[in-house]
């Protein structure tokens, strides 16, 4: 089946592959692991210890998103007439006024074809 | 969906529900929220909160399922097989570090540097941990264990949005609603990417759902002003530093942010 489909008949699946799988699964499963692990055996979480955490979604999720949307150009110019950056600033004017997951990705998606296929082609 | 769910509730022990209790149902007893036939009732059973973190999730998906598609893509690319994209898609389950490995792997770049660099885009995973764990800390080790293996950057932000909002809301039950959701999502769409996607033309930029999933994520997460100065600041520094090797430039923006969040609190004061 898998040799009807197209893929594999020549691609023997490697050693390589597998450890790199692994290896980053373990690692990954240790990360989300750690502090939901250790919590559990220490009473009370301390103070200094939950406010920066307070932080841990806007800094997380910015440090995500923005570089999909801006790439430094060579000048402002170059920089700011770019569709992905356009299109992220208004979905982002979306889910501020609406708060709404769907409406946002949807304005977003149509803004970046908006602009890729018409306004820039 | 209820059906595998229900398995876990052999876990989250009879401590949950104890300490569930009193904040879960102002307007009845535990003994009947108990019992099996209780969740034909209207209200909050159980099941309403599976329900409300499905509910949640759902309009995520139309981000999740492009993401799943191109992860699935990737691995065709990458040269992996139906088994190994869906071992990655299982085993690491985390799509960011995903397509950077697999990207690595498809250009033959040493293991040492797949590992390496797939491992510092999920350190963020512990920050996760230590912000959502105060939550889950009464549970069982097993039960602990089992909700790790599903946090994912939307279980997370959801869960602990919805936590400090909503206070009756049983935790485990609310989070395994959103992430068994992209959990299943996730596996679904690595194999419909592996095994039908190649047709898509990259200038559809489908990827660009990614980002703007975590932009519906990020916005109602910079509720005041060192919530938002946190962002920005997180996401500036991470566009300056997106050259640096590894991908640390997500995490030096990540730390910057909530520094700067700190200092902002701080002068607030």
């Amino acid at each position: 089946m898998i040799g009807s489909l197209g893929w594999a008949p020549d691609v023997v699946s490697s050693p390589r592959v597998w450890v790199a799988i692994v290896a980053i699964g373990i690692a990954t499963y240790g990360f989300r692991l750690s502090f939901i692990h250790l919590f559990g055996r220490i009473d009370e979480v301390p103070e200094s210890v939950k406010r920066p955490l307070r932080f841990v979604p806007p800094a997380v999720l910015a440090a995500l998103v923005l570089p999909d949307l801006v790439t430094v150009g060579p000048s402002v110019a170059e920089t700011l007439a770019d569709e992905r950056l356009i299109a992220g600033v208004i979905a982002g004017a979306v889910a501020w006024r609406t708060e709404n997951v769907f409406a946002t990705i949807t304005v977003g998606m149509v803004v970046l074809w908006l602009f890729r296929f018409v306004v820039f082609a | 969906m209820d059906g595998d769910l229900t398995d876990d509730d052999s876990g989250p022990d009879s401590s949950d529900c104890s300490s569930e209790a009193d904040g879960d149902s102002p307007d009845s007893d535990s003994a009947a929220g108990d019992s099996p036939d209780s969740d034909s009732a209207a209200g909050d059973t159980p099941r309403a909160d599976i329900v409300a973190g499905v509910r949640d999730v759902s309009p995520l998906m139309l981000g999740i399922v492009p993401f799943a598609l191109v992860a699935g893509i990737a691995a065709v690319d990458a040269g992996l097989t139906l088994v190994e994209a869906v071992g990655m898609s299982v085993i690491v389950f985390a799509g960011a570090s995903q397509l950077a490995a697999l990207d690595l792997l498809g250009s033959d770049a040493p293991l040492a540097v797949v590992i390496g660099t797939a491992a510092v885009i999920n350190l963020r995973m512990v920050m996760y941990s230590a912000s959502i764990a105060p939550y889950f800390a009464d549970y069982s080790r097993k039960v602990r264990a089992g909700l790790a293996y599903v946090l994912t950057d939307q279980a997370y932000a959801l869960s602990v949005a919805e936590f400090t909002e909503n206070e009756s809301r049983s935790r485990w039950r609310y989070y395994l609603g959103a992430g068994v959701s992209l959990w299943i999502v996730w596996q679904i769409g690595t194999v419909v990417g592996v095994v039908v996607g190649t047709g898509v033309p990259d200038e559809w930029g489908l990827t660009f759902a990614v980002p703007l999933v975590f932009l519906a994520l990020l916005v109602p997460a910079m509720k005041d002003r060192p919530t938002t100065a946190a962002g920005i600041a997180g996401g500036a520094i991470a566009v300056v530093a997106a050259g640096l090797p590894l991908n640390l430039g997500l995490l030096a923006g990540a730390v910057s942010g909530i520094v700067v969040g700190l200092l902002t609190e701080a002068m607030g004061r």
